[in-house]
């Protein structure tokens, strides 16, 4: 950390006023295998001299063990720590380093190239302000370059550097690179980047990565760190109409209600009037609540503890927004989704949602088009395997809040979880509400009498369930033991993978749904939230993978 | 840390709100959390960060600290000291079992030493206790395994890491789901540097240990490290000699196994002075990490913090 040794020595309160005053870029290093991405970054570290003494001896001696530059330095090994990586000698996982300059601090994320741990880039991705993509230049574009540069403009990164490596290996030959650039710029036309800034480098020997090159006289723009030190960041989330996602509700005793969230967008005052997504209700800031004493107001980014003046029902999942700017609240969002497990996303099957601080149960109920990375066509596809990538509409088991990704990456993204196994097993991120078609349909049945022993006779006919997707039986209003008959159109409803939601009144109920789903050999997933019971029926698609399930407890 | 209008937040106010938005969404989605509190500098600053965060309530989670009873007396007494300071419950664990087996950093090796007393006790802690999620005060920059963890780190119901296999992290949504006897370890300065950390006790006038300040102590110079002699159970070695010398700590764990550095910087600013202006790390001072390549991946995957 030799910057700006002289200010540090000689006057280090003056210097660290200065450091108060950077600000911070996060970005990422992504591109295919082996193009460079590790060394690149190491050799960033390493000529901003934040490589400590005893991580040098580390460094020499581990080159000399597992390097790929035959016992000179390694700059790679510097971010591959993990052994399996360093036997390997490719990324597995995104490592994460810090440094700054005089300007600025930055977080660097360095992901990996192997189409395999594509779900790795994607973590190091969606929290990134910038992108390097590497080429390498003996090479040009790839799949991975393809699939790396699509995936930064899903995750909404704007601002790119097409970084052009191993200029070495081809004597520094400016046809080549402008080749390379030529082809980049046409393949991503589409993608909706507000700058690419290409620039010919040598991640291993240094060339325009700190300092000009002597080796590039034809090249006229900046050196790589002089770009990241300058580039404007395109942020104008304050000026954006106010969201807080409400991740706990702070009650120390009865005379205190906070609540406490990060601010997504915009900016909040007191006095300003608010209202719950969900219910409409509407309140106004009383205070700014912080341990250094109350604000005069919060900007988004920051985590903040508010009172209202009045007493509404708000909890952990709402969305509380400025007047006049309602987000989308609802139970049928359509989205980009980008599938991240080695199990293919199965349509119908319950996953969790998790977004800003809501989640719900729901399911992909269709699956509109996957992408092609290669050309960006958009082909059909009944599903979505490891690393695919399309949109997918959605149906949660309750409605949510949220924002389009394009106007709020914090409010327009989800994650799927696998109840079963735990895992994340996709990146969801919100365009819009689906059409219309898909909702569902109320029924609300009367009994037709009673049988022999006096249960009463419910019929659910073809026609009361008619219409894609899930039909809601509304039983709150039953009373007594009840028994199902089905009218002849029901099964083959059900066997088109609709499915009936029943809300029931109370579980004296649940019998008749479960002799009814024995009978018909139909499957059932019971619910119970703060105010419904609720059962949904469907038939299991035996055309899809059977699965073994661990047992989690859920009883399903 | 308030933002002024219309300036962007510093890396520091950002830093905080990623802290504290980490902090809140544990205790929202947990049964059962923990803190584990070394007494250290990166402590101190998470549990600012978590007083911060559930202001005006108090954290609503006890610490944790699993103690080796190897730690420097100055550690404990203000350990106790913040504990009463900021009305928390404070667990403290130690493995009676590796104190029974007479486990002592002088004996057995360091290797083995953390293992039992460090390992051993906070999984030990962590099934008494059932806590679902513990915080833990480490940071990416601190080791090249370190960096590439993610904050939500999943741990087997036999507290395993598996580092080839993490779940991906995306955006600030994590994925608490566990199922019975699993946990998560929590990191939520993860993204904060040993520069940050500083400035950040600095700027907020965060109490420390004062092991951290230099002031002349006595000393014993074993394996290239100078060693604080700390109480009796410290036998000098033929040749040793104990000396006095005005000395601090980068980093604070157990004594015998911490190496103090030659310093005058008994200010704020005149230790992070000194800290910008060296060549080594802090972990240089840990002899726990100079045992093997990888040693800390591999800890790491078999349940140390
Ligand atoms: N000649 C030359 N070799 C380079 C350059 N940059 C990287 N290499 C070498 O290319 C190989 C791959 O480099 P890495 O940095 O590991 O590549 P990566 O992109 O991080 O690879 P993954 O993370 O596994 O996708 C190593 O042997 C590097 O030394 C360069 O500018 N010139
Ligand atoms: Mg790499």
């Amino acid at each position: 950390m030799a910057h700006q040794s002289d200010l540090i020595e000689q006057d280090i309160l003056a210097y660290l006023k200065s450091q108060e005053e950077k600000s911070l870029l996060r970005f990422i290093t992504c591109g295919s295998v082996d193009d460079g991405k590790s060394t690149l970054i190491g050799r960033l570290l390493w000529d901003s001299k934040m490589v400590f003494e005893d991580q040098l001896a580390t460094l020499e001696s581990d080159s000399l063990k597992v390097g790929t530059q035959g016992g000179a330095i390694d700059y790679a090994l510097l971010l591959d720590g993990l052994q399996a990586e360093r036997e390997q000698g490719i990324t597995i996982d995104v490592a994460y380093r810090y440094f700054s300059t005089d300007k600025r601090k930055f977080i660097v994320a360095d992901t990996p190239g192997h189409e395999q741990y594509t779900r790795n880039m994607v973590t190091g991705a969606s929290t990134a302000q910038v992108a390097v993509i590497l080429v390498d230049a003996r090479k040009g574009l790839l799949t991975q370059t393809r699939r790396h540069s699509f995936l930064v403009s899903l995750v909404g990164i704007k601002q790119i550097v097409l970084a052009i490596n191993k200029m070495d290996l081809i004597d520094f030959d400016e046809e080549r690179f402008q080749s390379i650039l030529a082809d980049y710029r046409l393949f991503a036309a589409d993608l909706g980047f507000s700058s690419i800034a290409a620039i010919p480098i040598s991640a291993l020997n240094g060339d325009n990565i700190i300092e000009p090159s002597a080796n590039t006289p034809w090249y006229q723009g900046p050196p790589l760190l002089n770009y990241l030190e300058t580039v404007q960041l395109e942020d104008d989330a304050r000026q954006q109409p106010f969201r807080l996602p409400i991740q706990w509700v702070n009650r120390p005793h009865l005379d205190f209600r906070g609540f406490c969230g990060t601010v997504a967008a915009g900016t909040i005052r007191p006095g300003d009037e608010l209202q719950v997504a969900s219910s409409g209700k509407t309140s106004r800031v009383s205070r700014i609540v912080t341990m250094d004493g109350d604000l005069p107001e919060a900007v988004a980014g920051q985590a903040v503890t508010l009172t209202l003046t009045d007493e509404i029902d708000i909890s952990r999942g709402d969305l509380l927004t400025g007047i006049g700017a309602t987000p989308l609240h609802t139970r049928h969002p359509e989205a980009h989704l980008v599938w991240m497990s080695d199990e293919p996303l199965q349509i119908g099957q319950l996953y969790l949602v998790k977004s800003a601080a809501a989640v719900t149960p729901g399911r992909v109920t269709r699956v509109e088009y996957v992408v092609d990375v290669n050309t960006l066509e958009q082909k059909q596809a009944p599903t979505l395997g490891l690393n695919g990538i399309g949109v997918v509409r959605l149906e949660l088991d309750r409605p949510i809040s949220l924002d389009p990704y394009r106007e709020n990456r914090a409010t327009g993204s989800f994650i799927l979880i696998d109840r079963f196994t735990n895992a994340t097993v996709a990146a969801g991120m919100v365009i819009a509400i689906a059409p219309l078609e898909l909702r569902e349909k109320q029924i609300t049945p009367e009994p037709e009498g009673t049988d022999a022993v006096g249960n009463r006779i419910i019929t659910l006919s073809g026609a009361a369930t008619s219409g894609p997707g899930v039909s809601l039986v509304d039983l709150t209003r039953q009373w007594g033991t009840l028994e199902f008959q089905l009218s002849p159109g029901f099964m083959e409803h059900l066997g088109k993978g609709n499915r009936i939601l029943f809300r029931l009144r109370d579980l004296g109920q649940l019998p008749a749904v479960a002799q009814l789903a024995y009978e018909q050999a139909l499957s059932f997933e019971f619910d119970r939230t703060a105010d419904a019971v609720s059962i949904l029926l469907f038939k299991r698609d035996t055309a899809l993978q059977p699965r073994s399930y661990d047992d989690d407890g859920t009883g399903i | 840390m308030s933002s002024i209008s219309g300036k962007a937040m510093t890396h520091l106010q950002q830093l905080e709100a990623e802290s504290i938005h980490i902090l809140r969404e544990v205790v929202a989605e947990f049964a059962n959390p923990v803190m584990l509190y070394s007494v250290g500098k990166d402590s101190a600053v998470m549990l600012h960060l978590a007083r911060k965060a559930f202001y005006p309530a108090p954290p609503p989670f006890p610490l944790m600290h699993v103690d080796t009873t190897w730690k420097f007396r100055e550690m404990i007494r203000f350990r106790d000291r913040m504990v009463a300071e900021c009305g928390l419950k404070l667990i403290v664990h130690v493995n009676e079992e590796g104190v029974q087996r007479g486990i002592t950093p002088f004996t057995h090796g360091s290797a083995l030493y953390t293992d039992v007393m460090k390992t051993e006790g906070l999984k030990q802690a962590l099934d008494i206790y059932k806590f679902d999620a513990a915080f833990g005060g480490a940071r990416r920059d601190e080791e090249k395994s370190r960096a590439k963890e993610r904050i939500f780190s999943f741990r087997s119901a036999n507290h395993r890491w598996d580092p080839k296999n993490q779940r991906p992290e995306l955006w600030n949504l994590y994925n608490t789901r566990i199922r019975p006897g699993e946990s998560i370890r929590v990191f939520p300065i993860s993204n904060w540097t040993e520069l940050d950390v500083w400035q950040y006790i600095h700027l907020e006038k965060i109490p420390i240990v004062p092991l951290y300040y230099a002031a002349v102590r006595p000393v014993v110079e074993r394996d290239g490290m100078l060693i604080m002699v700390d109480d009796e159970r410290l036998e000098l070695k033929p040749g040793e000699t104990v000396e006095y010398k005005s000395v601090r700590f980068r980093t604070l764990g157990c004594y015998p196994l911490t190496g103090a550095v030659e310093s005058t910087a008994d200010t704020l600013p005149a230790i992070i002075q000194e800290m910008l202006l060296t060549r080594t790390s802090e972990r240089q001072g840990r002899l726990i990490d100079h045992d093997q390549a990888g040693s800390m991946e591999k800890k790491k995957q078999e349940g140390y913090f």
